[in-house]
């Protein structure tokens, strides 16, 4: 580490913290100034313009009595459980496969991983076209004989969601994979020669040894996906855009739509705080340790 | 033995290719939905080939298929893209390089707890920050402009290029610069000198990075631009959610493929610098 000495000047003692000035004011301001703002408008009768008058919590008040934000919540329960564990399933499935030196394994990557490129609102418009009842999967399946099978689930408000989970899985599950691959390219190759003298077999030192080894992948992925579930709001906008009614709306939706659509502003501000709550309860500790971490080298 | 052998890279082989072909299918679909008429749509399926290829869908959704009320295509969208994410792109990864540089080689006492602080906001849900963000760009005459866009872009985006250039120029040996100090190098002349010099990847990684995040971004394109400085996310949203009598799903994907094109053709040209910024922001150091 470089600490700055003394007869390096003034100049040179200042400048780094001068150089980095714009941005912490940047981040204090707009991130942590705007968190206070966006709070204290969670505690006001703000309509469509907002009103600084504080009004206490009536909004959470509201909100928890909502049964529109608690079919947010309940979906984002369903999406997050599906859309992680699905994404984790996959990914590492694939990663394992790739892993046996496999021909074109390059190929087979850069194929895996491409929707990763791809916007959600991309990836909703075309899941919503293969999706929809009538010309898409559901005629496909008619044609080759099938027909009776009947797909509806993007306009059944009971299934809405895990239309979601689909898109979501095929967008995502490729990241995981790569995720995971570039882990187990790290793993000690002396270990796995040990434990196959040993007459471990495949699955046993995969699952015994290099998945635990893996600990530091799994966690950082869980991280991701759980924040990227957490976030989600252009796949739902693209898909399903919320419906049929509010059916598969998540919290990320309920905020736009009530911040800026039905002019509900402070309620809007107190569902972000919700997903602020949320968010900063998994990344918090993460992020303390990570730096911990650091620190300790 | 071997006959067991082979059976399973028989296996392998047929799963990796079944994945494939899961991964591929939705482009394959998007791509022949594309050049098919409507008529042709309805009476095939998603699967089968286009038996006259045409190109009208495409020409419709480039500059004549209706967004909402106003029917000029894609092309304005897809112009105000590309004047928010250059300037956007291009802010936010100087930033992260001199923050970066700062926040590894320049440590000070408190400079940890300010990284710490610009990190959280790679995380943040930026829910938090729409409301106030919209009345101040209001206040400031910035609200629905593509200027008030980078804005917003170059604030979001900063936290996650200051993790990329701070957690690669931890790798780079301090005696180096402390070689350059004994020598008289200041802290802009190590900066040029030394240091940028040896940044060539990393900087490959956060500008590809950041313009598949930004050209891909439409929560702050719906909420904080409206009309004249939509970017093609919004369009296209706008545009497959468009009620006409007959739904045109052909137009609809060529929509996408445009709005997808710029990013497939980043990644296909550095797909190796994507995933490793993919990689950056998950596995540290």
């Amino acid at each position: 580490m470089s600490t700055p000495n003394a007869h390096y000047g003034f100049a040179e003692r200042w400048l780094p913290r001068l150089v980095l000035a714009p941005s912490f004011l940047l981040t204090l301001v707009f991130l942590y100034g705007f968190i206070a703002w966006n709070g204290y408008l969670s505690f006001t009768n703000s309509r469509l313009l907002p009103n600084y008058e504080w009004a206490g919590l009536v909004q959470y008040a509201t909100l928890f009595e909502n049964e529109r934000w608690w079919v947010a919540v309940r979906n984002l329960g369903i999406f997050a459980v599906l859309f992680i564990g699905g994404a984790m399933a996959i990914g590492i499935t694939l990663a394992i496969l790739l892993d046996q030196k496999v021909r074109g394994e390059g190929a087979i990557r850069t194929l895996y991983l491409y929707p990763m490129a791809l916007s959600f609102v991309v990836t909703g418009t075309a899941w919503k076209w293969m999706l929809n009842p009538g010309l898409g999967l559901e005629k496909l399946m008619h044609d080759w004989g099938f027909t009776s099978f009947t797909f509806d689930w993007l306009v059944n408000s009971e299934m809405s969601i895990y239309t979601v989970v689909i898109a979501g899985l095929w967008q995502s599950s490729g990241f995981v994979m790569a995720l995971f691959l570039a882990g187990l390219r790290g793993v000690d190759d002396s270990i796995i020669k040990a434990a196959q003298i040993d007459g471990a077999t495949l699955p046993r030192i995969y699952w015994k040894i290099i998945l635990p080894a893996l600990r530091p992948v799994v966690f950082s992925t869980l991280m991701i996906l759980s924040h990227i579930a957490i976030k989600s709001f252009d796949l739902v906008m693209a898909l399903t855009g919320g419906g049929p009614g509010f059916s598969s709306d998540l919290p990320a939706t309920y905020m736009y739509s009530m911040a800026f659509t039905r002019g509900q502003t402070g309620l809007g501000a107190a569902s972000a705080m919700m997903m602020l709550a949320t968010v900063a309860a998994i990344v918090v500790p993460y992020l303390y340790s990570e730096l911990r971490k650091d620190s300790h080298g | 033995m071997a006959n067991s052998e082979k059976f399973w890279r028989f296996a392998l082989y047929g799963a990796l290719l079944f994945a494939a072909a899961y991964y591929l299918l939705p482009l394959y679909v998007m791509l022949t939905t594309s050049v098919k008429s409507v008529e042709e749509i309805r009476v095939g399926n998603l699967l089968s080939l286009p038996m006259a290829v045409t190109f009208d869908a495409w020409s419709k959704a480039w500059s004549t298929a209706c967004t909402g009320v106003s029917c000029n295509g894609l092309s304005g969208y897809f112009w105000n893209s590309v004047q928010m994410v250059i300037p956007a792109v291009a802010i936010s990864t100087m930033l992260g390089a001199i923050n970066g540089y700062v926040l590894s080689k320049w440590r000070f006492r408190g400079s940890e707890i300010v990284f710490a602080m610009i990190l959280f906001g790679v995380f943040m849900p930026f829910q938090v920050l729409l409301l106030p963000m919209a009345q101040t760009l209001g206040m400031f005459g910035m609200a629905n402009t593509t200027a008030g866009l980078v804005f917003v872009h170059v604030v979001c985006g900063t936290a996650s290029t200051t993790l990329f250039f701070r957690n690669y120029y931890v790798g780079i040996p301090d005696e180096l610069i402390k070689a350059a100090r004994l020598d008289g190098a200041g802290f802009w002349r190590i900066f040029w000198r030394i240091i940028l010099p040896m940044s060539t990847p990393i900087i490959m990684v956060t500008l590809i990075w950041q313009f598949t995040q930004i050209w891909n971004d439409f929560l702050f394109g719906v909420v904080f631009a409206s009309g004249d400085a939509q970017p093609i996310t919004v369009g296209l949203n706008n545009l497959a959610n468009t009620s006409t009598s007959v739904k045109e799903y052909n137009v609809d994907m060529a929509a996408a493929l445009i709005a997808a094109l710029p990013t497939i053709l980043v990644y296909v040209f550095a797909g190796k610098y994507f995933v490793r910024g993919l990689t950056a922001g998950a596995v540290k150091g």
